[in-house]
């Protein structure tokens, strides 16, 4: 339990309610992780938290796919683990098929896991080397007691087949196969049970290329044909822009820019986008060395000690002095329909040469808090 | 003459399972001054080509031949002694991993100015004045104090540009720099080939960039070469490479990202997974994933040719006739080879 003061939590901060159209799939309400840093071996005491992920909110609706876009440590798999309910949510709601799941007990949650399923990033690690194919790709089914043993055979070999591999390795062991294989097996798990939802951490970034194609193709294929919903976490912006009817970026564990794929990418408003987008480097000589990338100064600050009022002012291009670092900045309706972002100084348009992205009247943030 | 001219270099590796030939007749050449990329999926031989160059693969278990001319000297079957003054002074490497590379109980400081004396011959306090202006020069804020840091103390962007420093002590010829930024996020891996390209026009470096990210070798090389299976499938000048390339495995390497300022339903995606190097296939090696196979390709490996009408360097392996090879890649270029297929 986190123990944070009230008052610390910036009282400016008031989430606009929700406004729900009934018919979302996932709904997530201004969902809360803090972790608690302790001190002490018998008498812990709790020194801070870190605010892993501090008020997300975002709404879901069938058969969409939302992007989560974010450098490491921005809160994005926490948030992702709050959803699946494999983490406690410090505070806010989950609500999934209009049912509010925050505070269901682990035995109340078992028949709405058949609905939401996760790939991991992880070929490697998210496999039990011990167990075979058919016993991992099987498991859902025979925890949630769906069908007979052969049954449950001829499902998996039905599953390994929609994933592109070849039924006949029901046998093999994890290590038999390849790192895009494997993923091919998580995918095939996850889809066992006939989820509607799945969260998907990162799930190629551990892969080659050509592979992640393979990988991205398999992922649309089937939202198609079977109706799927995904929540998609990945850092790389290509990816996300490639699968994603809408994008989430995340920074500080905080949302700070929610909207339509198109519109995010032709017009990104946040600064942080705005740099995020200008980083990625283009495969393509003459594009690639004339694009002028936004270089942030310093990292990402920590999330124990996080910035006051908008959590990237001490790195922000666009820095006012007197209102960036003095009243925290809302997610406001900018742009087109749908879209929001978190920023007293949205960029106008895009894209912007150095200055423009600079804009008028920016200072530099001060020093302090620069560094690091 | 090239800085470094590598002519069929080979390096197999014993196993309990038979000769994994890891780098199999490989040949490029760096210029002073330039960067090369090279680029590939896992696997492939890069990373392995780069150690052969450096001497640092297990000397038991190695069996390395062909050239390695530095400035003339041929580094394979050099002694680890000659190779020592070498390594770390005219040629420095920069590995992937900013977490594993540093010794996590030295301060930095310090072991900067173990690679400076290893070197050099100066006073201690002369190389931690050295070290102080290489930790500046690649922009860690607050040098002086942080200096006496642990590696633990720093965040990957800053490790690894501790790595960069450290890789500078000596002001090297040459720079290896093996996927630098693959472990760090965007916008830190924007500031670090910002720095390395900075570092670059001060010091006058070649710099040979291994990575499998097609988008960083189009902004900061200018040659690459493709390898595929421990072979070079495709060099040249980076516009000719980025512009007509002209091998079936580059065109799905291209295809198969997604991009920021294009729209495909479905990327191309090169159907099956590398072969293994114990047993590579007979013919082009990829002849059994390629979608534009011909009897051929099966039976004789195309030799690496120059391309017709190519402007400054250009060569490819592959038998395929030039009409269709300019034809597809002209399809690529624009997009519509994802949507025809």
């Amino acid at each position: 339990m986190s123990t944070t003061k009230p008052e610390q939590t910036a009282p400016a901060v008031v989430a606009p309610p929700l406004e729900l159209a009934g018919d979302e799939l996932l709904v997530v309400d201004d969902v809360k992780k803090h972790f608690p840093v302790t001190r002490g071996i018998i008498f812990q005491k709790e020194i801070a938290s870190v605010k892993a992920v501090d008020g997300v909110s975002f709404t879901l609706k069938e058969g969409e796919t939302l992007g989560i876009v974010g450098e490491s440590g921005c809160g994005k798999s926490t948030l992702a683990r709050c959803i699946m309910k494999l983490l406690e949510p410090t505070a806010g709601r989950i609500i999934f098929e209009g049912r509010d799941i925050t505070n269901l007990s682990r035995a109340e949650m078992r028949p709405v896991r058949r609905e939401m399923m996760m790939i991991f990033q992880d070929p490697y690690a998210s496999l039990n080397p011990r167990k075979r194919v058919g016993f991992i790709i099987g498991e859902p089914l025979q925890v949630h007691g769906i069908g007979s043993d052969s049954e449950i055979k001829r499902r998996v070999q039905e599953l390994l087949e929609i994933v592109g591999l070849n039924p006949e390795h029901y046998n093999r062991f994890p290590h038999e196969f390849s790192g895009g294989q494997r993923q091919r097996i998580g995918v095939a798990r996850a889809l066992a049970i006939n989820p509607k939802l799945i969260v998907c951490d990162e799930p190629v970034s551990a892969l080659d290329v050509s592979v992640q194609a393979q990988i991205l193709n398999l992922l649309k294929d089937l939202q198609r044909d079977f109706g799927l919903t995904y929540v998609f976490i990945a850092h790389d912006l290509n990816v996300v822009r490639h699968i994603s009817d809408r994008v989430m970026v995340m920074y500080l564990g905080h949302a700070v820019e929610i909207a339509d794929r198109d519109a995010l990418y032709a017009e990104p408003k946040h600064p942080y986008t705005g740099a995020l987008m200008s980083a990625v480097p283009l495969p393509d000589p003459d594009a690639g060395r004339a694009r002028k990338p936004v270089v942030l100064q310093g990292d990402v600050p920590s999330p124990i000690n996080p910035p006051s009022a908008c959590w990237f002012h001490p790195r922000c291009p666009r820095f006012h002095a007197g209102h960036c670092d003095v009243e925290t900045p809302q997610l406001r309706p900018l742009g087109v329909e749908g879209h929001v972002a978190a920023c007293h100084y949205p960029l106008e348009g895009w894209p912007l040469t150095e200055e423009e992205f600079r804009g008028s009247g920016a200072q530099l943030p001060p020093a302090a808090d620069r560094d690091e | 003459m090239a800085l470094l001219d590598v002519k069929d270099l080979k390096t197999y590796f014993r196993t309990d399972d038979g000769i994994v030939k890891a780098v199999d007749g490989v040949s490029f050449s760096v210029e002073k001054g330039k960067t090369l990329g090279i680029v590939g999926e896992s696997g492939c031989g890069k990373s392995v080509t780069c150690l052969t160059i450096m001497g640092l693969n297990n000397r038991k278990t190695t069996i390395s031949s062909g050239e390695a001319l530095w400035k003339g000297q041929n580094l394979i079957g050099l002694s680890p002694k000659q190779l020592r003054s070498i390594r770390g002074d005219e040629i420095a490497m920069i590995f992937q991993d900013p977490m594993t590379s540093l010794n996590p109980v030295h301060k930095v400081g310090s072991q900067l100015v173990e690679a400076i004396l290893l070197h050099q011959d100066i006073t201690k306090s002369a190389a931690r004045r050295r070290a102080l202006d290489l930790l500046k020069a690649v922009g860690i804020p607050r040098a002086d104090a942080r200096i006496d840091d642990y590696p633990h103390q720093f965040s990957g962007g800053m490790r690894q540009r501790v790595m960069i420093a450290m890789a500078l002590v000596n002001n090297p010829d040459l720079l290896i720099a093996d996927e630098p930024t693959t472990a760090l996020d965007v916008t830190t891996q924007a500031q670090i080939l910002d720095l390395m390209k900075r570092l670059q026009d001060e010091f006058g470096s070649a710099i040979i960039m291994i990575t499998h990210d097609l988008g960083v070798v189009a902004e900061v090389a200018d040659d690459v070469v493709v390898m595929y299976a421990a072979r070079v499938q495709e060099e040249g000048e980076v516009r000719n490479l980025f512009k007509r390339p002209n091998h079936p495995y580059t065109w799905g390497l291209l295809g198969s990202l997604p991009r920021l300022n294009q729209d495909v339903e479905r990327l191309v995606q090169i159907s099956g997974q590398p072969p293994s190097l114990l047993f590579p296939p007979k013919g082009c090696r990829f002849h059994p994933r390629c979608s534009y196979v011909m009897p051929i390709c099966s039976q004789t490996e195309p030799e690496l040719a120059d391309v017709p009408e190519a402007t400054g360097h250009h060569r490819v392996r592959c038998h395929l006739d030039q009409e269709t090879k300019d034809h597809e890649a002209a399809k690529l270029i624009e997009g519509t080879l994802a949507e025809a297929s």
